[in-house]
């Protein structure tokens, strides 16, 4: 029953990215490493090299040498581990090592062929996803001799990955031949509580970003800033200047208040002269009581 | 009526709202000292002259382990002056030439100075070079005269040098370049012109050069074998006989190189004591005639009398301590002897050549918290019955400096303050029945007279007098001094742990030491040789039940200097200082890790990271530990290994295997790991959050009503890596091959979240890590200038929860729990600014809810602290903002960050050898409590946003209520009358 099904997902995945050559997915994606969220659908290889950024030492100058950079072409592995087992082979990365005139040497054009589990893996993988346990990978941390100084390892809790199949993420932060680290998980979300799900079909959906530094923003220069607002800089900046009513309402309020009661009472003389037996000394002295008689 | 009744709030409010509009950002000159205290120390003191043979003020001249030369009044123990020399400026000795000079000599021998003796003016500086590393020594013999001048004899690098006392010049010089050759000993015996350099060559030759100290002419050099070999220290028991031992600790040998020969003799220990044990040790001291050496915790003093021949004079196992020696008279030389008995000290002056008799004989009641002696200084002066008076200057194990006279303590140094490791804080008590009170009830009368005393100052008709009055009145309020909690929270206990092991709380409002407690667990014992203490943790800090425990602190330290050495955790409570419980752990302690759970008396779970990457639960009882299983899944960590550059994330997995059954230890597993290639980057700095950091608000609203959303995660580190070659000296590279690379790295996942590079850019790296930003301060050495950067990370991921609607009908995602597993939907923003000052430390302020704005405490080079806006560096400035950014607050880009001299939190005030910053919240939300210390203590409250939510301190209430009851006075008496004029009216 289960070998059926594995078959039949099997037979699914070739179809739906026809690589008849081979039992597993190899996806490639070539990214320029600053369009982080661009990565999803798998492209179809581009023939000719496209340079990834390059290292950031370089002189502007260096495209016109790049003719006269050597290339060669590299592989190095990626190997697994499920729970705590030890890591055994899982796929190949494959790249172009482009030499710079100058001596630098990058990766570009990576590409990724995922061995397909094998049925020992999956009953692995399932142990993983019912443990809500951990699935981790490593790469060797230097493409040219590996494992280089040691392996950057990454890993994620293996209920992240299944989705339709196994989609998987790879980022790999590169500094030259140099694997600083590789950061692995889901493409999308990983949403907790993490539900046990097994995934439809046992094939990998693999996307891989190659990354290298950044360059920092230089701090800004203003020459002629400096030469004429000298007295500026020195000065706490002024409060915005604030409205009439806003500096003044604190007075405004009562004024208000004061001339509202005093027309009250204007109100009120009239009034009151009219009812009243004529008493100019009680109007100066006080309205209020006034406002009180019948 | 309408008017009367609304003129009386209306006069409430006007009178609220103008006290609260205290500028607070700068202080006034009368403001100093009503909420910050400054206090200044010098460490421990590593050696002391004496200065009294003029009549003018008595004064002792000591040097630190903090690199302080200072001058300290005989009489009060207070600093007359100080100089604090650089961290890598270590002095290696003083002295006093000519009367008037003190002169020092530091970095390694290399640099000799001359100060001024009564002020402390820099007279002349002499940088002396020398072939090869040695010890240094600096002599400055009295009777070495020509003329006026005095000469200066400094054997450094393995030269030696005759200085001039008046200008610092070289006279003379004379080098020792045989290879193996290790001075141990210059000498210069009183009355003759001659310089006796001793020292072994090869472990096993005695050296000994005889020089002329008129002009450095060699005059003699003898050598002679001894095949057992020699332990490097020496005691010098004459002018012209040193003692040693030999390589097994267990002879002593007896050199004299009377006239230039060389003679020795051996004495084996067993001959002058039977029940000694393994090896011995000289201790270091330079009493004629007489050496100690010490053998199993006995120490035993020994005699020299004549040709080598030993004999022991006492033998003790108290702790003992002896100072050098003193002449008194012509041919008399006194010293003191300090000896340790229960809880007493006993002090012994004795003359060199008489054991037996003491000049002076006191004991001493000692407070058990200073531990024991460590050095013992000694001054003689004439008593007014013209006989021999003592006064000895001693060292504790605390580092306090004490001065002894006449078996009383005349004064005391709690220099110890002066190198704090960690500092953290503790509530006190809160006010009820019972709890003791300091002096806090005035009689009406006082109470009275102060506030009219106010009322005057407040009305200008103060006059001078009554002025200083009221200022001391207002630093003396006993108010901000009581040890109780108050409505504020301004009032606390800043408990701090200092490099001698020695727990002290100090007061927030006026800096007194409440309680110091000297940890035994941190003394040196059979099991635990050299104790170091680590950090402190709030243990235990009891708030909604509980409450009737007292809060305590732990204190986490280890056996050794390496960090894979034995672990010590002392449990000390909080409000008396004493030490509940301490464990002596059976493996070391590299991390600790406050987790964020408590039990059911609000003990904090803490887990403690071994060498062997083991995780050890405590405290150790079941109901963490079912605490703790719950959570078990959700524990993550990392480690940085600095010196190869590899920072790991791990994982609990189970109980640990293989060893005996303990439930409280667990095995961990490698979860990430970010490995740096070790030819380009190294690992200069990493910061995290504060733990105990409080967000206010996930959105930011901007000037065009956008909202963005803080990426808050209290598992983002940064990480500052530069290129191996550029983690020297600033300038030491090119700016090419110099790169500094700045790395926001979850600890959780260990993804890279963000990762920039300066180019040209070099350490020194001082970063803060607070909500959502980091600021860092480094060099730039294109521009030839120290530089700030900040980075801001906001999350993308809820950036479309701005819609009203969706708010309302709760179709957001703003309450859903985050995983770090999802990959983040982050965007970064940064800003670079120079930056005029280089940076000692910096932090930044945190308040009780986090709504106050922040400011970044920068802790110049000058040793002060400097506030400076956040809104300076923030990224989102730009040259020309529009007038609703301008708005929102946003300054207009410059390209270096302003330094404002009203915006120095420490005022006119230095905090020498500044070290640290922390800030505590208030319970007040406007305030927050700032500690700076280095070798000086500076406390003050700050308010970012200035008060906004209180009065200020001199609010005078008393002019509120006269106002108050004379407005209701007034009320009543119009009344009355409008009453009165009513019925008269209705009567007419």
């Amino acid at each position: 029953m289960k070998s059926v099904k594995v078959i039949v997902s099997f037979v699914l995945t070739l179809s739906l990215f026809s690589f008849p050559s081979s039992g597993f997915q190899s996806d490639e994606l070539l990214l320029d490493d600053e369009e982080f969220g661009l990565e999803g659908s798998p492209r179809p290889r581009s023939p000719e090299p496209i340079l990834t950024r390059s290292p950031p030492v370089t002189a502007p100058t260096r495209k016109r040498h790049s003719d006269l950079d050597s290339d060669s072409k590299i592989q190095f592995s990626l190997e697994h581990a499920f729970g705590d087992s030890d890591f055994s082979p899982a796929g190949t990365f494959s790249a172009r090592l482009k030499t710079w005139s100058h001596g630098g040497q990058t990766l570009t054009k990576l590409r990724f062929s995922r061995n397909s589990f094998t049925d020992e893996d999956k009953e692995k993988f399932k142990n993983l996803l019912k443990s809500d346990d951990f699935y981790r990978i490593r790469i060797p941390s230097n493409v040219l001799n590996p494992p280089g100084r040691d392996f950057v390892i990454s890993s994620v809790k293996a209920r992240c990955l299944p989705r339709e199949g196994l989609d998987e993420h790879f980022v790999i932060h590169m500094e030259g031949i140099n694997v600083l680290a590789v950061n692995y998980g889901s493409p999308g979300s990983c949403p907790y509580p993490r539900n046990l799900k097994l995934p439809a079909k046992w094939s990998f959906n693999s996307h891989t970003v190659l990354k290298n530094s950044e360059q920092a923003p230089r701090a800004p220069v203003f020459t002629e800033e400096i030469l004429g607002g000298e007295n500026a800089e020195g000065e706490v900046v002024p409060p915005p200047e604030r409205s009439f009513w806003a500096k003044y309402w604190m007075y405004l309020i009562p004024l208000g208040l004061i001339v509202m009661n005093a027309v009250t009472q204007a109100m009120n003389m009239p009034e009151e002269q009219a009812t009243g037996q004529g008493q100019p000394g009680a109007v100066q002295r006080g309205p209020s009581p006034a406002a009180r008689r019948r | 009526m309408a008017i009367r009744s609304f003129f009386v709030p209306f006069l409430l409010f006007v009178l609220c709202f103008y006290s609260s509009l205290c500028p607070v950002l700068s202080l006034y000159e009368d403001q100093v000292g009503l909420m910050d205290w400054h206090q200044q120390y010098i460490g421990k003191v590593k050696q002391a002259v004496f200065s009294t043979q003029k009549t003018g003020r008595r004064r002792v001249i000591v040097s630190t382990e903090e690199n302080v030369i200072a001058s300290l009044d005989l009489r009060h123990g207070e600093i007359f002056w100080r100089h604090l020399l650089g961290s890598n400026d270590v002095i290696d000795g003083i002295d006093i030439g000519l009367g008037k000079y003190v002169i020092t000599l530091s970095s390694g021998g290399s640099i000799l100075r001359s100060w001024n003796l009564p002020d402390g003016q820099l007279v002349w500086e002499s940088f002396l070079q020398g072939p090869k590393q040695s010890k240094s020594f600096l002599l400055v013999p009295t009777n070495l005269k020509t003329e006026k001048d005095n000469e200066i004899v400094v054997f450094s690098n393995g030269r030696l040098h005759a200085v001039s006392c008046i200008d610092g010049e070289v006279l003379w010089k004379k080098d020792f370049e045989a290879e193996s050759f290790e001075v141990q000993q210059v000498i210069k015996p009183p009355g003759s012109d001659l310089i006796y350099v001793v020292g072994f060559a090869a472990s096993s030759q005695f050296e000994m050069y005889q020089i002329n100290a008129r002009n450095g002419e060699l005059l003699k050099h003898e050598s002679a074998t001894l095949s057992s070999g020699f332990l490097r220290e020496v005691s010098l028991v004459s002018s012209e006989t040193i003692v040693a031992l030999d390589s097994t600790g267990s002879i002593l040998l007896t050199i004299s190189f009377q006239n230039g020969e060389i003679s020795f003799q051996q004495t084996p220990i067993s001959n002058l004591y039977e029940d000694s044990a393994g090896p011995a040790v000289i201790i270091p001291s330079s009493v004629p005639g007489i050496f100690a050496i010490k053998t199993n915790a006995i120490t035993i003093f020994i005699r020299v009398i004549g040709e080598g021949k030993l004999e022991v004079v006492e033998k003790t196992n108290h702790e003992t301590a002896v100072s050098d020696a003193l002449p008194i008279s012509e041919g008399e030389q006194a010293f003191a002897l300090i000896q340790h008995a229960g809880g007493e000290m006993h002090l012994a002056v004795k003359l060199a050549h008489d054991w037996d008799s003491n000049l002076l004989k006191e004991s001493i009641k000692m407070d058990q918290q200073r531990g024991l002696v460590h050095k013992v200084f000694i001054n003689n002066y004439i008593r007014t019955d013209r006989s021999h008076g003592f006064r000895v200057l001693i060292v504790m194990e605390d580092h306090s400096l004490l001065l002894l006279q006449q078996g009383l303590i005349v004064w005391s140094r709690e220099d110890g303050l002066a190198s704090i490791i960690d500092v953290t804080t503790s509530e006190l008590p809160l006010e009820r029945d019972g709890v003791s009170v300091a002096k806090v009830e005035h009689n009406l009368f006082e109470w009275l007279e102060g506030h009219m005393l106010k009322l005057k100052g407040t009305l200008m008709l103060a006059s001078p007098e009554d002025v200083a009055a009221i200022q001391s009145m207002r630093l003396k309020s006993s108010e901000k001094s009581k040890m109780t909690r108050d409505h504020n929270g301004f009032r606390k206990l800043l408990v701090v742990l200092t490099r001698a092991g020695k727990l002290f709380a100090l007061h927030t409002g006026d800096g007194r030491i409440v309680w110091s407690h000297l940890l035994r667990s941190l003394h040196k014992s059979e099991a635990c040789q050299s104790p170091i203490g680590l950090n402190l943790y709030q243990w235990q800090v009891p708030h909604h039940h509980a409450m009737d425990e007292n809060p305590s602190v732990l204190v986490v330290s280890r056996c050794g200097p390496s960090s894979d050495a034995p672990g010590v955790l002392s449990f000390v409570d909080t409000y008396t200082g004493k030490e509940l419980s301490s464990l002596s752990l059976a493996h070391a302690a590299t991390q600790v890790i406050p987790l964020p759970y408590t039990d059911s008396t609000e003990q904090r779970l803490h887990l403690l990271i071994d060498s062997d990457k083991h995780a050890h639960l405590y405290p150790k009882t079941s109901e963490a530990l079912n605490i703790f299983k719950r959570e078990f899944s959700n524990i993550y960590w990392y480690s940085v290994e600095g010196h190869n550059g590899i920072i790991k994330g791990h994982a609990l997995k189970c109980k640990c295997t293989g060893k005996v059954a303990d439930e409280f230890c667990f095995d961990t597993r490698e979860l990430w790991s970010v490995v740096f290639p070790s030819e380009s980057e190294k690992i200069i700095a990493t910061v995290t959050r504060k733990l105990n950091e409080v967000v206010h608000t996930q959105a930011k609203v901007i000037a065009d009503q956008d909202v963005m959303y803080k990426y808050i995660s209290k598992n983002v580190l940064f990480v500052a890596t530069v290129a191996p070659k550029g983690s020297g000296e600033i300038g030491s590279v090119t700016p090419e091959e110099s790169w500094l690379v700045a790395y926001l790295i979850d600890t959780v996942t260990g993804r890279i979240l963000h990762r920039v590079t300066h180019h040209g850019a070099q350490g020194p790296v001082h970063a803060v890590f607070s909500e959502n930003w980091v600021v860092y301060h480094y060099f730039n050495l294109r521009a030839h200038r120290y530089e700030m950067s900040v980075i801001e990370i906001y999350d993308q991921s809820r950036a479309d929860n701005k819609d009203v609607w969706k708010l309302v009908l709760g179709k957001h995602n703003l309450t859903s729990p985050i995983s770090l597993f999802s990959r983040p939907e982050v965007i970064t923003k940064s800003q670079s600014y120079f930056f005029t000052h280089s940076v000692k430390a910096i932090a930044v302020t945190s308040t009780a809810k986090g709504i106050t704005s922040k400011q970044l405490l920068i802790g110049t080079i000058g040793d002060q602290v400097l506030a400076l806006d956040k809104r300076f560096l923030d990224p989102r400035r730009s040259v020309n903002p529009t007038q609703a950014e301008k708005e929102e607050g946003i300054i207009p880009l410059t390209d270096s960050l302003p330094i404002i001299p009203q915006s120095y939190v420490t005022h006119a005030l230095r905090v020498e050898g500044l070290r640290g910053i922390v800030t505590v919240p208030a319970k007040l939300e406007s305030t927050t409590l700032v500690f700076a210390h280095g070798v000086d203590l500076f406390f003050t409250q700050l308010a970012p946003s200035r008060t906004y939510d209180s009065l200020t301190e001199d609010f005078n209430y008393a002019l509120l209520l006269i106002t108050i009851v004379a407005l209701v006075a007034a009320i009543f008496v119009t009344w009355r009358l409008s009453e009165r004029k009513e019925l008269q009216e209705k009567w007419r």
